[in-house]
């Protein structure tokens, strides 16, 4: 019951706020509260090299960079500092598995932070 | 043993590259033409992966070709056209090649091609990929699952030292460090105040990683308004610009701009040599290899 109904309230507070696209492992705090998987390649280790001139994206010339919002966002907003300190972790790939289910979820039971077995990072993050 | 690693971790030499024309007609006839004419000069050359979203021959075959035909590629994989399997494939394709250096990029997006309605991929993100070549190099797929013997990668990337958000470029150049890069490519960038800042940033916190700017060749300022009008990503300042369309050798006045630049950025810090492009159907390859104080190799 939890299973179905912790998803939809997710998605409706998040949704409006963050244009939550309900990946399952939420990043948000790591990101400057910017929902990385708003950028139009979904990338969540930084932009990429397409960033307008004028701060917009490569693939939507009207919208500002994700990152270039998720940046400015860790350095201006009051955040706490470990999750400043996160901005820079490399984060790994996107379990595809866990797209629609409730991150909160997935962070009570660790599941978000599972990743494949050959994955190692060489800066501590997990 | 690759070049570029023998060259870049063993030696002081300053190291040049360029960019392998993509391959659509003309098989090994073609591969060899652009062969003969690129091997005096560069140490490695990149075998692109559908270059600005357009399709060509595949990176891998095309490196292939390249080395049969002497060239040292640098094998490029782009995140846009293929998932984590095929991404490990394809490096795995050239490890089974003897092809060792491998550059993992983002990919310009599917609508920069001539077919924009295709699926765009992103399964995972150059980061992420340049992080994967690496484990692969400890022996394992992602999976986890063994590769005996491990392929002995030499990992480069490359990144945009003049596009926003600036500051962030230079952390973003430790990340790619961290996550297994020896070395960045850049962007083609017209401006010498930036990439200053971001080669000093780069050799203040990861020194031990190389940059290797771009510098491109051309003959008027028609391909610097195309480049600053259609290329999201690089910015050429009109003053730059003016000065070549307002010249009354073009040409010549495009040249002396390449050779300030090159010269420029072969003194920053960090830099270990010059990516050059863009000069097919140019003859200014020969003299601006020479004016740099270069001579053919071998």
């Amino acid at each position: 019951m939890l299973k179905k109904l912790l998803p939809f309230v997710e998605h409706v507070i998040k949704k409006p706020v963050w244009d939550c696209r309900m990946c399952g492992q939420c990043v948000l705090h790591s990101t400057g509260m910017t929902c990385p998987m708003t950028c139009p390649k979904t990338l969540r280790n930084g932009p990429c090299g397409g960033v307008r001139e004028n701060g917009n994206c490569e693939v939507i010339p009207d919208m500002p960079c994700v990152w270039l919002k998720a940046y400015d966002r860790k350095v201006f907003l009051p955040l706490p500092t470990v999750w400043k300190d996160h901005f820079n972790e490399l984060r790994p790939p996107v379990d595809m598995r866990l797209q629609g289910s409730s991150s909160w979820i997935n962070l009570v039971t660790k599941r978000d932070q599972q990743t494949p077995a050959g994955w190692s990072t060489t800066d501590g993050a997990h | 043993m690759s070049q570029m690693r023998e060259k870049l971790e063993n030696t002081n030499e300053v190291v040049f590259t360029a960019e392998f024309p993509s391959l659509d007609g003309g098989g090994m006839a073609k591969v060899e033409k652009n062969a003969a004419r690129l091997a005096p000069w560069f140490v490695g050359v990149n075998a692109t992966d559908n270059p600005a979203a357009h399709a060509h021959a595949s990176n891998t075959a095309s490196a292939i070709a390249m080395k049969m035909h002497g060239i040292e590629p640098i094998m490029q994989i782009v995140c846009r056209d293929k998932n984590r399997l095929a991404i490990q494939a394809d490096m795995m394709g050239a490890a089974l090649h003897g092809i060792d250096n491998i550059s993992l990029l983002t990919g310009d997006d599917v609508t920069a091609g001539d077919e924009p309605e295709s699926r765009r991929v992103f399964d995972i993100d150059s980061t992420q990929a340049i992080n994967i070549a690496r484990i692969i190099t400890t022996g394992k797929y992602l999976s986890g699952r063994k590769i005996e013997p491990a392929p002995d990668f030499y990992i480069s990337a490359v990144e945009n030292p003049a596009a926003p958000p600036f500051d962030y470029r230079i952390e973003r150049a430790l990340k790619k460090y961290r996550a297994g890069a020896k070395y960045l490519q850049l962007q083609i960038c017209y401006h010498p105040d930036r990439l200053e800042k971001f080669c000093a940033g780069v050799a203040k916190i990861a020194p031990d990683l190389k940059l290797i700017p771009t510098i491109v060749l051309v003959k008027s300022s028609k391909p610097m308004s195309f480049m600053n009008d259609k290329v999201p990503g690089i910015d050429i300042p009109q003053d730059t610009i003016n000065r070549v369309s307002s010249a009354a050798d073009q040409t010549e006045e495009a040249y002396k701009l390449t050779v300030e630049l090159a010269k420029h950025a072969m003194t920053l810090p960090s830099v270990r040599g010059l990516h050059v492009t863009d000069f097919r159907h140019d003859d200014s390859l020969e003299r601006f290899m020479y004016d740099l104080g270069q001579k053919p190799r071998n």
